[in-house]
């Protein structure tokens, strides 16, 4: 019986949309030919009638719209509500919020159709009036939806007369959209900082923030009783910061010689058609998408650097952060390339002219006089590399360890705050066990360090532009 | 100007021939030659990983192109049909004794290791067959099926016989009862289709990408109906129509940060926002879709104020100049014009969101789904996620799919950033 009812409130949603679609189109229709017929009975219209039919069929759509969204995105928490109050008294008494989650979850399974073992009667009711909730729910938004859209139609097509300002109405709306539009990056910021914010507050409520902060060690798997938690200090991020910054420098290693000596090829030695064909081929190891990066290491540079570790007798890990940190730093090569290829390129005309005329070579130039010019917007852009070497994740999560060693040697196998974020994620992840919540308190730490790397990285590519302009 | 060298006044004569002199220049000119050549050993260094990059994953990549297949001919054993219910019949007994009655030299004894040369799918298939046609009961049929993960790798080679025999994963006498087999020209190897037509998944033979297709379609459809609209929104409000104040300024920086911000942490924001704060479901392509619109918004946004820049202001002036409004300036003029640009920035932000793994692994598309998803809500995989996963899995018929799809997603890139350039050379003006 309850699959059925899933399809209902499918259907319903669809109805929805398409009746609030309908009416709009319907409203754009009506005041058009209202207005054409004003105008074919010799009425000077203040508005263009394509005005009017716009007019109408915003003021249609976005009410409409922006109700059904908020119907889907809020009816979930208040069916919860309703569903819970309805329980037989005393079954949620005295059961911290975790319980009451798992319960919920439960009866939403049993809704969904999904049955595991034989639950308890007051549960299968709970799903049934879970579900019946659910077909009200669907039922009530079409008929609001369609309540509405009527009204509104019939509102907009009185507002039709010439002295209409349709024109202004409709741009009125239009310039809202677009301001909404622009808030939506604030708004995902906002996003960003609250979840971060708040699940790390939750952490900190079960883990010192001084153990985080500070602590060694780092073993979130470990089974230990809530308890104890905070005594054995599992959760010190010490370990795992190293890590990143052990990988981070091993992946600059590799790209910033590289990446700044192809860029002072590409910019004074190569001939044109060197450059056309040389630079569109670096940019091929940008566009590379990251997971592929990872299994390359995976597959061709971890097993040579074992291989090699054998023949030569060093102690490298078999997931080294040689390997995970390297095929980092490849990727990053046409990123600081092509960065500093600008840079130097921005250097004026004249500073390279005057040391050419000088008697300097080409080398000489860019060596003495165009690479110390450039060098601000270089740093700036070997800053925004280092902050994307440690947010870097697909390659680490594949190439990289998991188990979080305080140590400072490349050879060895290390972690990284995003290799720990995803395994702490991935799987079932219940917000109510500081392991979940460790990961947001390690998103945050990330979030801060790539953006104050980046605000720095900015302020001195400015300044440095400021200089030449 | 003569006489000034000869009193000894001024800079003394260079003798532009001497050994001191020439030995300077040829140290300069070796030093130049020196950084000529660290700076074309480092762009082939870069060219050398890419070159290792291609051919590791094309070597690996195309063995997965054809996947070995065994004729056998199965007979529906009266005595091991389930009359009650066709469906549970002992489908394995039948295979077994068939295999062992095919192969020269088998006895009963060998029929466990017979029935390991052919997929997990034979049974199904069997079932299938009989289930569509109940008159198959006695009758001998022909079924070409998958040959499992092992015998797949053996045909194709890529299993060494040196090794030695406690160590590999066929014995001598199951390579002897392949060959046997193929002596008998029951072995074929055709054209995988499997890879594209099935979803995934435990055994490589039978594990493909529809699922992982589908969904990345499903999360690519959502992030641009989002990311689309909503980035024009924004980029035509910041260009064309916002006020120079604080707010605006407000609006830019963090558009700005917003692209530098790590993926991983949008990923966060999927988990926590979408997920567990507005309850949407887990997997679901629909989520991993808002999560990379997203991600996306900061590129479009950015693409399009560079083609909106780029129309020239004698456009704007003149349409305001025959008494169009502002807006209808900038929606029918100079958007138009900027379409190609806006179009391409588009392009090239669809594409990096196809190749983002981390959200999506966040908010759970990496579950095992064995069915392409029917609607973006219901759990499935992404073509990245779907690389993960088989790069995690041990099974090593996984390494080469790996592979394959690693070159099916850099084959979607390949054609994504192919059509921004073509649509960047096509219809991009130079005013």
């Amino acid at each position: 019986m309850f699959p059925q009812a899933a399809d209902w409130v499918r259907s319903m949603t669809t109805f929805a949309f398409a009746l609030l679609f309908l009416a709009s189109v319907a409203g754009y229709l009506l005041n058009l030919r209202a207005a054409r017929q004003l105008q074919g009975s010799g009425a000077r219209l203040h508005s263009l009638a394509g005005f009017h039919g716009g007019f109408s069929f915003l003021v249609v759509l976005v009410p409409g719209f922006i109700v059904l969204i908020l119907w889907l995105l809020l009816q979930g928490a208040v069916i919860n509500a309703l569903v819970l109050r309805s329980l037989p008294p005393g079954t949620t008494d005295g059961l911290d919020p975790g319980a009451v989650q798992l319960i919920v979850a439960e009866i939403r399974q049993i809704a969904g159709g999904r049955i595991f073992g034989t639950p308890e009667q007051w549960k299968i009711d709970a799903a049934a009036r879970l579900t019946a909730l659910r077909d009200t729910s669907a039922t009530l938004m079409v008929v609001v939806v369609g309540v509405m859209s009527a009204v509104l139609l019939i509102l907009s097509r009185m507002r039709v007369s010439p002295d209409f300002r349709a024109r202004q109405g409709t741009e009125a709306i239009v310039n809202g959209l677009m301001i909404f539009c622009s808030t939506v990056a604030i708004f995902t910021t906002i996003g960003i900082i609250a979840s971060l914010v708040v699940e790390t507050w939750r952490f900190f409520g079960m883990v010192p923030w001084y153990d985080f902060l500070f602590g060694l060690r780092w073993e979130p798997q470990m089974p230990i009783r809530a308890d104890q938690i905070a005594a054995v200090g599992a959760f010190g991020w010490v370990p795992v910061f190293v890590g990143t910054l052990v990988i981070t420098v091993v992946a600059m290693t590799v790209a910033v010689p590289v990446g700044l000596f192809s860029a002072i090829y590409l910019n004074e030695f190569a001939s044109p058609r060197f450059r056309a064909v040389a630079k569109p081929l670096l940019e091929i190891l940008a566009g590379v998408p990251t997971v592929v990066y990872g299994f390359f290491a995976v597959l061709v540079i971890a097993p040579a650097l074992r291989d090699f570790g054998v023949w030569s007798g060093l102690p490298i890990a078999s997931n080294t952060a040689l390997a995970a940190g390297s095929v980092t730093g490849v990727m990053l090569i046409p990123f600081i390339s092509s960065f500093a290829d600008d840079t130097l390129s921005a250097v004026p005309r004249a500073l390279r002219d005057g040391a050419l005329a000088l008697g300097a070579t080409r080398g000489e130039t860019v060596i003495t006089v165009l690479f110390p010019a450039a060098i601000p917007g270089i740093v700036g852009g070997i800053l925004l590399a280092v902050s994307r070497a440690i947010g870097e994740t697909m390659i680490v999560v594949m190439a990289a360890g998991l188990i979080a060693k305080l140590t400072i040697n490349p050879l060895d196998s290390v972690t990284t705050v995003t290799v720990q974020i995803v395994t702490l994620l991935i799987g079932d992840t219940a917000f109510d066990s500081p392991k979940t919540l460790a990961a947001f308190a390690l998103g945050l730490m990330l979030f801060v360090v790539t953006l104050g790397i980046n605000v720095l990285a900015l302020r001195i590519v400015r300044k440095y532009r400021e200089i030449y302009d | 100007m003569a006489d000034a060298t000869q009193t000894g006044i001024g800079p003394r004569p260079v003798d532009w021939t001497s050994e001191e002199i020439g030995a300077r220049v040829r140290r300069r000119k070796a030093s130049e030659m020196r950084l000529k050549m660290v700076g074309l050993a480092a762009i082939g260094f870069a060219f050398l990983m890419l070159a290792i990059l291609m051919v590791s994953l094309i070597a690996t990549g195309w063995q997965a192109m054809t996947q070995t297949h065994v004729r056998i001919d199965v007979t529906y054993d009266p005595a091991l049909i389930n009359e009650a219910n066709p469906a549970r019949s002992n489908f394995r007994q039948m295979l077994q004794n068939s295999l062992v009655a095919q192969v020269p030299g088998a006895t009963a004894e060998d029929g466990r290791a017979l029935l390991g040369i052919l997929s997990n799918a034979a049974q199904f298939t069997m079932r299938d067959r009989l289930l569509a046609d109940p008159s198959l009961v006695g009758r001998t049929v022909t079924l070409n099926v998958p040959a499992s993960d092992p015998y797949d790798l053996l045909n194709k080679g890529l299993i060494d016989h040196e090794t030695p025999e406690e160590l590999r994963r066929v014995k001598d006498n199951e390579i002897a009862f392949f060959g046997a087999l193929a002596a008998q020209g029951r072995v074929t190897k055709p054209l995988n289709t499997t890879l594209l037509t099935s979803a995934d998944s435990r055994f490589p033979e039978l594990a493909g990408l529809r699922g992982a297709l589908t969904g990345s379609f499903y999360a690519l459809l959502t992030c641009f109906l989002l990311s689309f609209p909503i980035g024009i929104g924004a980029a035509i409000y910041l260009e064309e129509f916002a006020p120079k104040n604080k707010a605006s300024d407000f609006i830019e920086v963090n558009i700005n940060n917003l692209a530098a911000v790590p993926s991983v942490v949008f990923g966060l924001l999927g988990l926590a926002v979408f997920l567990n704060w507005l309850g949407l479901p887990r997997s679901a392509p629909f989520v991993g879709g808002m999560v990379l619109a997203l991600m996306t918004l900061p590129t479009i946004i950015i693409a399009t104020r560079a083609a909106l820049k780029a129309v020239p202001a004698s456009i704007r002036e003149a349409a305001l100049g025959v008494g169009a409004s502002r807006q209808q300036v900038v929606f029918h003029h100079v958007v138009p014009l900027a379409m190609p640009g806006i179009l391409t920035g588009t392009i090239i932000g669809l594409a990096q969101a196809l190749g983002q793994t981390a959200p999506l692994l966040l908010i759970g598309m990496n579950a095992f789904v064995t069915a392409a998803p029917a609607t973006p809500f219901d759990p499935a995989t992404a073509l990245p996620t779907q690389i993960f996963i088989w790069a995690d899995s041990p099974e090593r018929g996984f390494v080469s799919r790996t592979s394959a799809a690693i070159l099916v997603l850099l084959g979607f890139l390949v054609l994504m950033n192919g059509l921004a350039i073509f649509l960047r050379n096509k219809f991009e003006r130079k005013w």
